[in-house]
């Protein structure tokens, strides 16, 4: 949608206009992440650029707050636990999300839709309201399990916490999963069949790797989820379950170290990294269903 | 037809009619696709719509004083409030007797705390008797009216017999009527005081704030998905990694970026300092008001906006732009009455996507909304983890999941849930 040669003053004005103010709305998109990255490698305890950082002095750049979030114990806690919960909770999530998405993609499936309702509203309802819910029923159940199957305290809010955030991970799973499985063509499924290859087989050499990239995707957003998810681990998790996020978040609203900054520039690399992942999943599993030429 | 029709149904190879054969094959699949979804269906209901369900049931369940109070609770359902005068000794007794259990398990003191979020001051009128109740015994110290009036006055008003009996069933609207402002009490349903008439203010609080968020999102994003959705596939693809890198950046990192911005001392008055628009002394406030949760949640909210309007805007062919303007519309009327009608399904879908996100936001407003920017889940959250009346957080959470649920019907019914799209 070039500019044509014959457009006039108002047009061009117009066309140039528009890129201005779709630039200025793109830089409010992605200024307040480009900022926080310099500023963590701040030397001061500041959260703005001190004179020596704008006037690029080495002197004003240090790691200092890279060294505090690896060798701060109540970080380093808060790290382990994040990478403790959010795997086993995207397993549990992918492994059950993946065999109903395969269910709910059959041609005859009966109440389909309000099936459908009900796993994807974790994801519509807010998480004030599933954390408030969450918060009175768990309690009770992680009270039973102390109390009746005599379980360690510690690992009881493990197993709350790890059960939260699964099921807040499935409907992204059965999104993802099912969206890959409208391109899937069954006849595969029948050939194999007609081979004689049991169910179990068709579905681990045919299926899986056919869909694999919509269940890897689908997979890290639960991830992501999980990994990112603070309200209803502050409701659920005691202080042992402290994760990342939560460890941000009472940095953020108490005394404020510039140390978040440090984590967040780490978390936004992680997140180019999980972005780079699923757009090049998202291009193989076009390219494999042949419904795009790129 | 005729031979069909000669020799009986069709039958299948094993010899049993085809209609029948089909239909249990038919069956069996059902059975198979509802046997890949059950283990989910099962693990969702466990671990998310039995929480959901526990604090419905707890916005109207009201045991406490059933159970803390039985023999008061039975003796008081006789006396009649409206006449003025103090129940019996009859129910003075049986509170006392009611009372000195409660104090040997500790139940007193939470019985009184429920009751004080309708009258404040029983709690401490709970705990003080409390202590001398202890040393009385049942039958012997008896009669108890004036001694319980010695140890508190409170005990002498009609109005505290008149709260426990209209608080002495296992059900009470009590909750959800707080939570509208208003009050259970003994005279009927009145208007809290004033100084407690906040959530009214709050739901409308969030309801116009989401509205003025969805609002910016809308202006901030059509501009946004119209480039994307007409520029060359690889120039757009590589513009859609700004949009999808805050997408996936965590959620708080974005927070404190913009708590980082919009500080006093911050990148955006640095700037302004330094540009000379704002004088050093005069900084802008924009952090702990609702301007900065406007701005933080519109920024956090946008890609919701711009991904389904760009995945409805590639739809419609560019052809219909030059041929409105070939038949001669101007640029505005071939986009209003052409381009925009056909873009609405994705706005309507972003709309209702944004507003169900940003009225149960909780985390955002809490750490830039100071006082005047916090939305209803911040008050649902002081109740469950500060002021502890759990059972008004869940009314109060009831009444946004009622609305929240009302905008998902919608969106099911206007964008369809299985055409929900990520990324």
């Amino acid at each position: 949608m070039g500019l044509p040669p014959y457009a006039t003053l108002g047009q061009r004005a117009w066309y140039y206009g528009f890129r201005v103010i779709c630039a200025l709305i793109f830089i409010f998109l992605i200024t307040p992440i480009l900022v926080v990255m310099p500023l963590s490698f701040n030397s001061q305890d500041f959260f703005t650029f001190t004179p020596e950082m704008l006037s690029f002095d080495p002197e004003g750049y240090s790691l200092k707050h890279y060294r505090d979030f690896f060798t701060n114990n109540e970080w380093q806690r808060s790290l382990k636990n994040s990478v403790i919960i959010a795997p086993i909770a995207t397993i549990i999530s992918v492994s059950l999300g993946t065999l109903a998405a395969i269910g709910l993609s059959q041609s005859h499936v009966p109440f389909k839709g309000t099936i459908m309702a009900i796993l994807i509203s974790p994801m519509i309802v807010p998480l004030i309201i599933s954390a408030t819910g969450m918060f009175f029923f768990y309690s009770s159940l992680g009270n039973w399990m102390e109390n009746s199957l005599g379980l360690d305290k510690n690992f009881v809010g493990y197993i709350k916490v790890v059960l939260a955030h699964a099921v807040l991970g499935i409907p992204f799973v059965i999104i993802t999963v099912t969206a890959t499985l409208v391109g899937f063509d069954q006849s595969l499924t029948r050939a194999a069949a007609n081979m004689g290859a049991d169910p179990v087989t068709t579905f681990f050499r045919i299926q899986m790797p056919l869909i694999l990239p919509g269940v890897i995707s689908g997979g890290l957003f639960a991830f992501i989820t999980s990994f990112d998810e603070v309200v209803v681990v502050l409701f659920v998790g005691s202080a042992s379950q402290k994760t990342l996020p939560w460890q941000m978040f009472t940095g953020l609203r108490e005394q404020i170290s510039p140390t978040i900054l440090a984590v967040a520039t780490i978390l936004v690399a992680i997140s180019i990294a999980l972005l780079t992942v699923v757009e090049l999943l998202r291009r193989r599993s076009e390219r494999l269903r042949g419904m795009s030429p790129t | 037809m005729t031979d069909v029709q000669a020799s009986g149904p069709v039958l299948a190879a094993d010899g049993r009619p085809l209609k029948r054969s089909l239909a249990r094959a038919l069956r069996r699949q059902k059975l198979r696709a509802l046997m890949l979804i059950a283990p989910l269906l099962f693990f969702v209901a466990i671990t998310f719509v039995i929480p959901i369900g526990s604090m419905l049931f707890r916005s109207i369940e009201n045991n406490i004083v059933g159970d803390t109070l039985p023999e008061t609770v039975l003796a008081i359902a006789s006396w009649d409030s409206a006449s003025g005068e103090l129940p019996d000794e009859e129910v003075y007794a049986a509170f006392v007797r009611d009372m000195i259990v409660a104090v040997k398990n500790k139940t007193h003191t939470r019985l009184g705390s429920r009751l004080n979020y309708e009258l404040a001051g029983i709690s401490s009128m709970f705990r003080q008797s409390g202590r001398q109740v202890r040393k009385w015994d049942p039958v012997e110290d008896a009669p108890f009216r004036d001694k319980l009036i010695d140890v508190h006055k409170g005990w002498g008003e009609v109005s505290t017999w008149a709260l426990i009996q209209t608080y002495s069933g296992p059900y009470t609207s009590g909750y959800f009527l707080n939570a509208v402002d208003l009050q259970l009490t003994p005279e009927g349903i009145k208007l809290q005081p004033e100084e407690k008439r906040i959530l009214i203010k709050l739901f409308i609080r969030t309801l116009v704030m989401s509205l003025i968020i969805t609002g910016a999102c809308i202006l901030l994003g059509y501009p946004v998905a119209w480039l994307l959705a007409n520029l060359p596939t690889r120039k757009a693809n590589l513009l859609l990694i700004l949009v999808l890198l805050p997408f996936w950046t965590s959620l708080l990192v974005r927070t404190s970026a913009w708590k980082v911005m919009l500080q006093q001392q911050g990148v955006i008055n640095d700037v302004l300092v330094w540009l000379g628009f704002v004088a050093d002394d005069s900084r802008l406030i924009m952090i702990n008001n609702q301007f900065g949760t406007i701005v933080a949640m519109t920024h956090i909210l946008l890609p919701f906006m711009i991904l389904p309007m760009f995945s409805v805007m590639q739809t419609i062919p560019p052809s219909y732009l030059r041929a409105a303007k070939s038949l001669g519309a101007t640029n505005w009327t071939a986009f209003w009455r052409v381009y925009f009608p056909q873009s609405i399904p994705g706005i309507g879908a972003g709309c209702i996507l944004v507003f169900i996100l940003s009225i149960g936001y909780y985390i955002t407003p809490e750490i830039v909304g100071g006082t005047k920017g916090v939305f209803i889940s911040n008050r649902i959250a002081y109740h469950i983890s500060s002021s502890l009346n759990w059972g008004l957080a869940a009314a109060l959470g009831t009444i946004l999941l009622v609305v929240v649920l009302m905008l998902y019907w919608a969106y099911d019914r206007i964008v369809g849930i299985d055409n929900v799209k990520l990324g």
